[in-house]
């Protein structure tokens, strides 16, 4: 649609310009707040223009977040579970979309229902199933009288336990069979004439072609798992080792002890540490994330 | 020997049968082109040969292999799509080497193969290039030459040409006729344009509503229609039909309007009396004087001749002319059809008249025409 219309450009524009400065204006202010001085950044009307504290408040940051630890820990949760994300969603679709077998209708209505089950109301089960991964296995063998002795299997504090129970994803697989859907069946056929069977025609065919789409799920699902933060706050007794970015936070920013107030420039500097990832994936993948949610490559 | 053979071939969906039992034998080296209007069949019965439809019962056989519960792979032939289906990701020599690479066939002697078909296809200048970055006749190519490599018996076409612009249509035809002079493989090609049928075919298959109506050299089926059906499918214009009555002691038809068409009554003598339908072609009217009489309505121009549509005894009529014919709208105009031109078909089945054939034609014809006195 091509219009001319000074008057709706005029507005279109004036209201875009708008919505990106009210997106902006918390970003500033916590970069404003991370590079003042304490004293500064607790005064009443607080400064709207940075001042030199910038450095000194950021490495006071990474080290009382113990970031050097935590962010690789939240990059291998992240990337862990965007990877499983991703596999697990394409191959569910595949399943659904490519194979025809009895409950396949079932199958999916189940994967879509989850959808509206996020992770925080199935939260007790799942933490259950964390602490051991074998019990579902146990009670249904106990329903039948049956006693194995299988052993404990735990996955608190490790990162199978931060990762492995957030990787389900109704959403990606949502998102894939959409994909496959638009898959012309001339092609699944040709590759049939070409003798190819399902696994290739999955690894070979299926999967290049939905890069885009994959670039995609990439980008909301790092953004999704890197803030996490229930989850882990839970699994993790043993912060040391495992304690994720996002839950350093709550720790840079001091309890509530009467008559302090708190430490705001480094607790906003600790925030830009974290949230500089999810925007650097975000700026690196968005190219094809546009194109992968409008789906348009000819 | 047959290499294809169908018996009785049917396909369902659910409770709704779109193929009513198909016999067709297909000798080895043999194009066989299956022609019909949209939603006829074809497409259904091709893919049930290829293996991608199930066969809801008799029997496919390929080199005297029933290959109902086989694998596409298994089967040994190879289809070009109407939509090219072309792996769009791949560069165009890896769409046509990919069957050799899932094959497992060693790389050297896959890009020799690949270099080899596709010299011979023109393509070869574009082999590092994607689908996408191709004109229309060339996808039809690299269609074409993804089949090719495999050396399959059998060849699959699924109306290839029908997404190309009208020249290079006619080119892609010649190409595919002389393809399969050079490779011999036996052919199945699936068209709804006659023309295509009546340029490439050994012999051609003409469907209608899920049935064979004919099967015949595109000769026969033009000269010969077993049915008012192919009569009027075959050719363009297609055969002029007209119900009349029949009078064979007198050897005319008579139309509602009372004016008659001779017949040859050698050639037809078990005419009853009652209803008949009497054909002819557009082209074997003699326009101008005769002792038959239509009216014109209007005229359709090809250049070299035109077009006369118009209505003879209540009933459209369409003629050939070469000369130049100024008729107004609603103009009477004479002319007549040799007796031996006419054809005659069943009122109520539309099936061919049992005929006595000229000897030149009937020397072929195995079966014995009894012939009453
Ligand atoms: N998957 C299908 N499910 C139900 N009906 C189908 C299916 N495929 C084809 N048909 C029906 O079968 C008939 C023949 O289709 P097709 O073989 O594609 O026709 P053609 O190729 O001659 O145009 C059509 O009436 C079509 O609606
Ligand atoms: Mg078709």
């Amino acid at each position: 649609m091509i219009e001319r219309t000074p008057v709706l450009d005029f507005v279109t524009h004036a209201l875009l310009i708008v919505s990106l400065v009210a997106l902006l204006i918390p970003f500033w202010i916590i970069f404003v707040a991370a590079s003042h001085d304490f004293h500064t950044v607790n005064q009443v009307p607080m400064p709207l223009m940075p001042g030199g504290h910038f450095f000194e408040n950021m490495a006071t940051a990474w080290e009382r977040g113990n970031f050097d630890r935590v962010m690789l820990n939240s990059i291998i949760v992240a990337g862990g579970v965007t990877i499983g994300k991703i596999v697990i969603a394409a191959l569910s679709a595949f399943s659904i979309v490519y194979f025809r077998y009895r409950l396949r209708m079932v199958m999916f209505w189940l994967i879509f229902i989850t959808l509206m089950l996020p992770l925080e109301v199935r939260i007790v089960p799942t933490y259950a199933v964390a602490a051991d991964a074998l019990r579902p296995f146990k009670a249904i063998f106990e329903l039948f009288g049956i006693s194995v002795g299988l052993p404990e299997w735990n996955l608190l504090n490790s990162y199978s336990g931060l990762i492995l129970p957030l990787i389900a994803t109704a959403t990606g697989t949502f998102l894939y069979r959409q994909f496959f859907l638009t898959v012309p069946d001339e092609l699944t056929e040709a590759a049939k004439m070409d003798g190819s069977g399902p696994v290739r025609f999955f690894l070979e065919v299926l999967m290049p072609l939905s890069k885009t789409n994959m670039a995609a799920l990439a980008t909301i699902m790092f953004v999704w798992s890197w803030n996490q933060y229930l989850w882990p706050l839970l699994v993790v007794t043993d912060q040391q080792n495992f304690a994720t970015a996002t839950m350093q936070l709550q720790k840079i920013v001091p309890g509530p002890v009467f008559g302090e107030p708190p430490i705001w420039n480094v607790a906003m500097a600790a925030n830009l540490i974290v949230l500089t990832p999810p925007v650097l994936v975000t700026i690196f993948l968005q190219r094809w994330f546009v194109r992968g949610l409008i789906s348009t490559e000819k | 020997m047959a290499e294809i053979t169908l018996r009785d071939v049917r396909k369902s969906y659910a409770k709704n049968e779109v193929v009513h039992g198909v016999n067709l034998d297909v000798a080895s080296g043999e194009l066989i082109v299956i022609l019909g209007p949209s939603g006829c069949g074809k497409s259904t019965l091709l893919r049930m040969v290829a293996g991608l439809e199930s066969i809801t019962s008799g029997d496919v056989a390929i080199a005297g292999r029933v290959v109902n519960r086989l694998e596409p792979r298994e089967r040994g032939c190879a289809m070009v799509f109407q939509n090219y289906a072309l792996y769009p990701h791949m560069s165009v020599a890896k769409n046509i080497g990919y069957s050799l690479k899932i094959a497992g066939l060693p790389k050297a002697e896959r890009i020799e193969r690949v270099n080899k078909v596709a010299a011979t296809l023109g393509l070869t200048d574009f082999l590092e290039r994607k689908p996408a970055q191709l004109s229309g006749g060339q996808r039809q190519r690299v269609a074409m030459g993804r089949a090719m490599i495999r050396e399959p018996k059998v060849f699959l076409y699924d109306e290839p040409l029908s997404n190309l612009d009208a020249t290079l249509r006619v080119a892609m035809r010649v190409e595919i006729r002389k393809l399969h002079q050079r490779l011999g493989a036996t052919t199945l090609f699936v068209t709804h344009d006659q023309v295509e049928a009546m340029t490439l075919a050994d012999r051609i298959v003409v469907m209608n509503k899920g049935g064979i109506e004919q099967i015949g050299t595109p000769s026969e089926v033009y000269g010969r229609p077993e049915t008012t059906y192919v009569a009027n499918f075959i050719g363009s214009p297609g055969l002029n039909l007209l119900k009349g009555a029949g009078h064979p002691d007198e050897g005319v038809i008579k139309l509602p309007d009372g004016q008659q068409l001779a017949y040859d009554r050698n050639q037809w003598p078990e005419i009853g009396h009652g209803p008949v339908i009497a054909g002819f072609r557009a082209e074997a009217v003699k326009f101008g004087s005769g002792p038959l009489s239509a009216r014109f309505d209007f005229a359709e121009e090809l250049g070299i001749a035109k077009l006369l549509h118009g209505s003879f005894g209540g009933q459209a009529m369409i003629v050939h002319v070469a000369t130049r014919a100024d008729l107004q709208s609603g103009q009477p105009f004479l002319f007549s059809v040799d007796p031996g031109d006419i054809q005659l078909f069943d009122a109520d089945s539309g099936r061919r008249l049992e005929e006595v054939r000229a000897p030149a034609a009937s020397a072929k014809q195995a079966m014995p025409l009894q012939i009453t006195a």
